[in-house]
C-alpha cells in the first residue's frame, strides 16, 4: 500500500507538487493521468527515493519513508520494481544481466540461476532465448520496453511503478505493451502505480485513475467514472481537446490565445461585413 | 543587476559547487572503504584507466626524457657542464615531469571518458534505475573507478619514469655521444628513493582528482547531449587544473625541508 499526504515539492520558485494526497491500495492498479509538466514524474521520483520532498509523507505498507537512512531505503526499494521511460538499461551489461540484475543484488545465486531467472522473465513478457546475450543498443525501441519490463518484474517484487511506458512505441507495440503490463500486474498480484497521458494506457491498466494537475490530484475515480465524468478538466483531458480550462504552457497558450483573439476578430469582421451587406 | 548582487551570485555558486564536490568526495570515499566491493568492475576499470593508458603515458615519458636531454645537453653546453644531463634527466623525471605528464596524459584520456559514461548514464536515467535495483550508485560506478585510478596511477608513473629516464639515455648516447656506463652510473648516484616516492604518492593523488572529477561532473550532468559535452569539458579542465595545483602544493611540501 502506497500513501501520499499533502507532498509538495519545488525546484527554486517552481512550485512543481502543491499537497499530493494519493492512496494506492495493497493489489491495486492505479493510473495517474496528467499533462506534461504537471508533475507526474516528480510525484514518482519522490515516492521511489530518488528526489526528497519538503514537505508531507509517504509511506511504503505502513513505513514513512521520507528522511530513511540510506540503508532504510535500500530495503524499501527492494519492495520496488520500475519501468522507465525510456527502458534505461544499463547499456554495459548484456540483456540478462540487465533482467537479473535485482535478483543478484539481492541473493547470492550463481550464474546460471541468473540466467534461468532472466529467461523466465523474459518468457513472461513473450520475448526468447536468444535476446539473453544482446546488449541493449542491439534492441528495438519496444524490445527496450519489453526487457525493462523484465527486468521490472524478474525479482517478482510487491510494488511496481510505470512511468510513461507507451511513450514513442507505434500503436500496436503500445497495445501489446499496455496488455503485457496488465497481464503480468494480474499474475504477480503487484500494486502498481502507473504515471501516463496516454488514454488507450489509462483504460486498459488502471483499476482506478487519479488527475494529476498543477501539481494537485484534482480527480480519483474509475475507469467508467472517468469516461462518464462531467468535470471539465478531466473531460478536456481525457477527450484531447484543444479548448478548455487546462492551461497548457508558455509559447502554446499564447497561440492558442492569439488563434482565439483572431478567431473573435474574424467573427467581428464577419458580423460587420454582413451589416454592411445588410445580410441577416 | 547590480555589480554587488552580481559578485554575491557568483561566490555563492562557488560556494555551492565547492560544497557539492566536497560532499560528493566524502561520499565517494566513504563508499569505497565500504562493502559491497564490485571486484570484476574494479577489474575491469584498472584495464581502461591502467592498461590501455600505458601507450600514450609511455609515448609522452618517452619523448619528454629525450627532449629533456637535449635541452640540458645544449645549455650545459655553453657553461661545460654537459656531465648533468644524467643527473637532470633523472630527477626532473621522476620528480615533476613523469607524475605531471602522466597525470595531465590520463586526465585528458580518462577523466573525459568518465564524465562522458557516467553523463550518459545520468541522462539516460541508467542511475535512477540503479537505484530502484536497490544498488548504490556510488558503491557501484565511482567506488571502482576511484580505487583503480588511485592504484594505476602510481604504476603508471613508474613506468613513465623508467620508459623517460631510457629516452634521455638513448638520446644521450646514441645522439649526445655519452658513454653508457658513465651515463647509467650518474643516474645511479643521483636519484634518491624519495625522489621516486614523492613522485608515486603525487601520482596517487593525481588519480583521486583524476577519477573524482570525472565522476563528480558526469554525476551531475545535465541537460542531455550538450550537457555531457559540457560535463566531459569541465571534467578535463577541472582535473587538469587541480593536478598542476595539488603538484605545486606537494613539491613544496615535500621538498620545502
Amino acid at each position: 500500500m502506497i500513501e501520499l499526504a499533502n507532498i509538495h515539492k519545488s525546484f527554486g520558485p517552481k512550485h512543481v507538487l502543491q499537497g499530493i494526497d494519493l492512496t494506492v491500495e495493497k493489489g491495486e492498479s492505479l493510473v495517474v493521468i496528467g499533462g506534461s509538466g504537471s508533475g507526474k514524474s516528480v510525484m514518482m521520483k519522490s515516492i521511489i527515493g530518488l528526489l526528497r520532498p519538503e514537505q508531507g509523507s509517504i509511506r511504503i505498507n505502513g513505513v514513512e519513508t521520507i528522511g530513511i537512512s540510506a540503508r532504510q531505503r535500500d530495503k524499501v526499494n527492494r519492495q520496488f520494481g520500475m519501468l522507465f521511460q525510456h527502458g534505461a538499461l544499463l547499456d554495459s551489461l548484456p540483456v540478462w544481466q540487465n533482467v537479473a540484475f535485482a535478483v543478484r543484488q539481492q541473493k547470492n545465486i550463481s550464474t546460471a540461476q541468473a540466467r534461468a531467472i532472466a529467461q523466465e522473465s523474459l518468457s513472461l513478457v513473450g520475448l526468447g532465448a536468444k535476446l539473453l546475450d544482446l546488449y541493449p543498443a542491439d534492441l528495438s525501441g519496444g524490445m527496450h520496453k519489453c526487457v525493462g519490463l523484465a527486468r521490472a518484474i524478474a525479482a517478482k517484487p510487491p510494488i511496481l511503478f510505470f512511468d510513461e511506458p507507451t511513450t514513442g512505441l507505434d500503436p500496436v507495440m503500445t497495445d501489446i505493451i499496455n496488455h503485457l503490463i496488465r497481464d503480468c500486474v494480474r499474475e504477480l498480484g503487484a500494486t502498481t502505480l502507473t504515471i501516463t497521458h496516454d488514454m488507450s494506457s489509462a483504460r486498459i491498466m488502471a483499476d482506478k485513475v487519479a488527475f494529476l494537475y498543477q501539481g494537485k490530484i484534482i480527480w480519483v475515480g474509475t475507469e467508467k467514472e472517468m469516461t462518464n465524468s462531467d468535470d471539465p478538466f478531466l473531460h478536456q483531458f481525457v477527450n484531447g481537446l484543444a479548448d478548455g480550462p487546462i492551461a497548457t504552457e508558455g509559447v502554446i497558450e499564447e497561440e492558442r490565445e492569439r488563434g482565439r483573439q483572431e478567431e473573435r476578430a474574424e467573427g467581428r469582421g464577419k458580423e460587420r461585413a454582413e451589416e454592411q451587406n445588410g445580410a441577416p | 543587476m547590480n555589480p554587488l548582487a552580481k559578485i554575491g551570485h557568483y561566490t555563492l555558486g562557488f560556494l555551492t559547487h565547492t560544497g557539492r564536490l566536497c560532499v560528493f568526495m566524502a561520499q565517494a570515499v566513504l563508499a569505497m572503504c565500504q562493502p559491497p566491493f564490485y571486484f570484476r568492475l574494479i577489474g575491469q576499470q584498472i584495464l581502461r584507466i591502467g592498461y590501455f593508458s600505458l601507450p600514450v603515458v609511455a609515448l609522452t615519458s618517452f619523448f619528454t626524457g629525450g627532449v629533456l636531454a637535449l635541452q640540458i645537453y645544449y645549455g650545459g653546453n655553453e657553461f661545460n657542464s654537459e656531465t648533468i644531463v644524467a643527473s637532470i634527466v633523472a630527477l626532473g623525471i621522476t620528480r615533476e615531469l613523469g607524475p605531471v605528464l602522466g597525470g595531465l596524459m590520463v586526465a585528458g584520456r580518462v577523466s573525459s571518458a568518465i564524465a562522458a559514461e557516467i553523463g550518459t548514464m545520468r541522462v539516460t536515467e541508467q542511475i535512477d534505475a540503479l537505484t530502484t535495483l536497490s544498488t548504490n550508485p556510488f558503491k557501484y560506478l565511482v567506488a571502482p573507478r576511484l580505487l583503480a585510478a588511485i592504484l594505476c596511477l602510481p604504476v603508471l608513473v613508474l613506468l613513465a619514469d623508467i620508459i623517460g629516464v631510457m629516452g634521455g639515455f638513448i638520446v644521450g648516447t646514441q645522439t649526445l655521444d655519452f658513454n653508457a656506463a658513465t651515463y647509467i652510473q650518474r643516474t645511479i648516484d643521483f636519484l634518491e628513493f624519495d625522489d621516486i616516492n614523492s613522485g608515486l604518492i603525487k601520482s596517487a593523488v593525481f588519480g583521486f582528482i583524476i577519477a573524482i572529477m570525472g565522476c563528480y561532473n558526469g554525476y551531475y550532468s545535465a541537460g542531455g547531449a550538450q550537457g555531457v559535452g559540457r560535463a566531459t569539458t569541465n571534467a578535463v579542465v577541472s582535473a587538469s587544473i587541480l593536478i598542476l595545483s595539488a603538484n605545486y602544493i606537494m613539491t613544496s611540501l615535500f621538498f620545502s625541508s
